[in-house]
């Protein structure tokens, strides 16, 4: 098979990884949030819940968790596809380890902002949402980066239950065209491509919003 | 809602079996885990070199295993190394692959260790004629060991949980055994719940064991000797 035959196979792959990042993203974001705000401010037995799925997915392997929903949850009547258990399965284990990173970025938000829109008399929402989550974005971004690449890499993950994803196109061409280092050597630098594009993107957003902070001196 | 209850005969018949591929996880990670530091070690003194080219080389080299998924370098390693005439088993591939996939993440640890000790350490080892070598052994690596212990750990325990991936190239650990299970009798819900909890256990026990043995290390470095 010629190299360019390989690319253009692998490529379709990539579209499918591309498509399983995009939407196990929103969800991880969302568990991000809720939960590590759960766990810095809702009553006691909400925290406990947070802590429980915070610890369970951080604590058991993607994998694990992926084969779990996709081949158990059918036996307690949900059946779900490949497609689906995947985006919950990446979604659900990104999220947990995000959690902390919502929680950890709040926290680093300097007391005395805190303690100042107290003086000024704010409601709690008004304290969260336009002082201190402002200031914490900044903070989150970096490590939400590293999440992001995290998960790109989670995503070869699905190849095991058999969504066509660029793991998956690429194992079934090296089986059938045994062209096993060109094949694996393309989809080793698609995935780094992937990762580099992400890295460069989460740096400008980070300069972006770093703007106007009054941190780090005076812009060079 | 299909009534599908926990099978409890079923949990006590197959636990055993998941347990003895417990050892094969285990010694994957340990095995592993002294690969990587190895590797780790190796990359992160690299890093240091005075020659460019080299320093710059193995930053990429770096950086690109850490931004490409386990599982295909896994794939990559299993595949490729017999075109070479190099061919291992799946326990020696795996840890092969573990081992150069956390070390290049351990490498950055190492790293910012060794960063970490004061310039006056290393301008007194100059002063007193000591090798490079031995300024490594004697000076550098006994204070930077401490600080690195926690980070060090957390890439073991990561890498624990990763290795369920080697079950990819039909190496038999836990989850392997739990699929096969699973597959012959149609009930995945005890094995692979079993295989989650002892994982689980595992994590905490080894997260445990890294905290005690990060508070046995003096902090004012130690010999190596």
């Amino acid at each position: 098979m010629e190299l360019g035959e390989i690319v253009s196979v692998l490529l379709q792959g990539a579209m499918v990884t591309i498509k399983i990042v995009a939407m196990a993203l929103p969800l991880a974001a969302l568990m991000a949030f809720s939960f590590g705000l759960i766990r810095l401010y809702a009553p006691a037995p909400f925290k406990q819940i947070a802590i429980v799925y915070i610890e369970f997915f951080r604590g058991t392997s993607a994998l694990i968790q992926l084969y779990w929903i996709y081949f158990v949850l059918p036996f307690f009547g949900i059946s779900i596809d490949a497609m689906t258990a995947a985006v919950v399965a990446l979604g659900l284990n990104i999220g947990s380890y995000g959690t902390e990173v919502v929680r950890g970025a709040i926290q680093a938000v300097p007391k005395g902002q805190y303690e100042a829109s107290i003086a000024l008399n704010f409601t709690p929402s008004q304290r969260l949402w336009r002082i201190m989550m402002p200031q914490a974005l900044v903070n989150m971004i970096p490590p939400f980066g590293n999440l992001t690449i995290e998960l790109v890499k989670a995503t070869s993950l699905v190849s095991l239950i058999t969504i066509g994803d660029l793991t998956f196109r690429a194992k079934s061409l090296a089986d059938t065209t045994l062209q096993v280092g060109e094949i694996f050597g393309v989809v080793l630098l698609f995935y780094f491509v992937i990762a580099q594009c992400l890295v460069f993107f989460i740096r400008r957003l980070e300069k972006h919003l770093g703007k106007g902070l009054g941190r780090g001196g005076i812009d060079s | 809602m299909i009534g599908f209850e926990w099978d409890w005969a079923f949990t006590w018949e197959v636990l055993p079996m998941i347990l003895s591929a417990a050892k094969v996880t285990l010694l994957a990670t340990l095995l592993g885990s002294i690969f990587a530091i190895f590797m780790g070690l190796v990359f992160a003194l690299l890093r240091r070199s005075k020659n460019r080219p080299l320093r710059i080389g193995v930053y990429w080299i770096v950086e690109f295993i850490r931004s490409t998924p386990l599982l295909v370098q896994i794939f990559f390693l299993y595949y490729v190394m017999p075109e070479f005439g190099i061919s291992l088993s799946p326990l020696a591939t795996g840890v092969f692959a573990l081992g150069l996939h956390y070390g290049a993440y351990l490498s950055e640890v190492f790293r910012s260790g060794i960063d970490g000790i004061e310039k006056g350490q290393w301008e007194a080892a100059r002063a007193l004629n000591l090798s490079l070598i031995d300024t490594y052994k004697d000076i550098v690596l006994p204070q930077a060991i401490r600080p690195m212990i926690p980070a060090t750990g957390n890439y073991i325990i990561a890498m624990f949980k990763e290795t369920p991936q080697l079950s990819a190239i039909t190496l038999l650990e836990m989850l392997q055994i739990a699929k096969i299970i699973g597959s012959e009798n149609f009930r995945y819900l005890e094995p692979f719940t079993l295989v989650g909890i002892l994982y689980l256990v595992f994590s905490i026990v080894a997260a445990y064991g890294i905290h005690q043995v990060e508070k046995r290390f003096p902090k004012e470095g130690f010999s190596l000797k």
